[in-house]
């Protein structure tokens, strides 16, 4: 797998750890504030493990790769990159689309020839294993909601989408990056 | 001159900043020590990768290791290696000592909602089997919560990792 594509998991896992963290505190059942924040902090460490990688390849660092890119330099999947508060049943149905897809993808790291690669993959995995069954709960809770199935079919087909970014994501873009814009070469 | 062995007694002194009642020992992620001639090589793998404790462990291994007047190296591990399987007994049974129940063993495949949303987990208080998964998730990525229907308490359940 080359840097590139390492990105685009990279970039995933960590716009969806922004939108997930999103719900903190504003989420409609006080376990799922839980819930989520717990799993963007799960997405955002597994980032971090992926940047950290292609860091190494690239001749850079985690951070710089997190934060110092413009927008249009992020690959991640236009289905992460929606910012969907307050909407309950789209989050829920992007929580299981992005679970399902994603452990597609995982298999198929943990059987590269690349140790290091399919090691961090099936240590992700472990994790995701909860994210997964979270994700199943909800899918069988809301299975009869129109609002839920009709979000299903809309955001399915905007996993495979990267080649450009919705139009909030550039907003999402300047809070992330704000703390480290704002004191150039500050390490934190 | 340091040993392996001072090493290992050094470390099963460290807390876990979250759950301090037991020991990095204990939890099972130190993977190696290596001592070569004053220099010291830890081997060590984070619980969760995004577990935010995992500097604070690293700072004080070293200041630790440092403190027995040898020069630390931690090297971070981030393979598949670590599981709840690798707490030790003694660390199993701190942990229910303190009111969280110890992971179940992992099975082939991975832990299923069926087996969380079953019967098979015991409270640490009373000992009782009745519980429920009240949330896969917790106060910690490592913690799901639970609930007693025995002595009627919310308790923490250690996730299978």
């Amino acid at each position: 797998m080359n840097a590139q594509e390492l990105l685009e998991l990279a970039d995933d896992e960590l716009i969806l750890g922004w939108r997930n963290s999103e719900w903190t505190g504003i989420a409609p059942l006080l376990e799922e504030d839980v819930a989520f924040s717990s799993i963007a902090q799960n997405e955002i460490g597994h980032a971090r493990a992926l940047y950290e990688l292609a860091a190494r390849e690239l001749g850079t660092t985690a951070d710089e790769l997190a934060f110092d890119r413009e927008p249009g330099e992020y690959r991640c999947s236009k289905l992460v990159q929606l910012r969907l508060v307050p909407d309950w049943s789209r989050t829920i149905a992007r929580h299981c689309i992005y679970e399902r897809l994603d452990q597609a993808r995982i298999e198929a790291l943990k059987g590269l020839d690349d140790p290091e690669l399919a090691g961090l993959a099936a240590k992700i995995d472990r994790e995701e294993a909860y994210h997964r069954m979270h994700a199943e709960m909800w899918a069988e809770r809301l299975a009869e909601e129109p609002r839920f199935t009709a979000a299903l079919d809309e955001l399915e087909p905007l996993f495979d989408l990267r080649e450009e970014h919705v139009p909030e994501f550039e907003q999402l873009w300047r809070e992330m990056t704000s703390v480290r814009r704002s004191v150039a070469g500050a390490t934190w | 001159m340091v040993t392996e062995q001072q090493v290992w007694d050094a470390l099963a002194e460290i807390p876990d900043p979250e759950i301090p009642v037991i020991s990095l020992v204990d939890l099972g992620v130190i993977r190696s020590v290596d001592v070569d001639n004053g220099r010291v090589r830890v081997g060590f793998t984070p619980t969760f990768l995004g577990c935010p404790a995992l500097e604070v462990m690293r700072d004080a291994m070293a200041a630790r290791i440092g403190a027995l007047g040898a020069d630390a190296q931690i090297d971070v591990i981030s393979d598949d290696s670590w599981s709840t399987d690798r707490i030790t007994p003694e660390g199993r049974e701190k942990l229910r000592a303190s009111g969280f129940a110890p992971p179940a063993p992992r099975e082939a495949g991975g832990p299923q909602l069926v087996q969380l949303q079953s019967n098979a987990f015991r409270c640490p208080y009373c000992g009782s089997k009745d519980t429920a998964l009240e949330n896969i998730f917790g106060p910690t990525p490592c913690r799901s919560v639970r609930y007693c229907n025995g002595c009627l308490q919310p308790f923490e359940q250690f996730k299978t990792i």
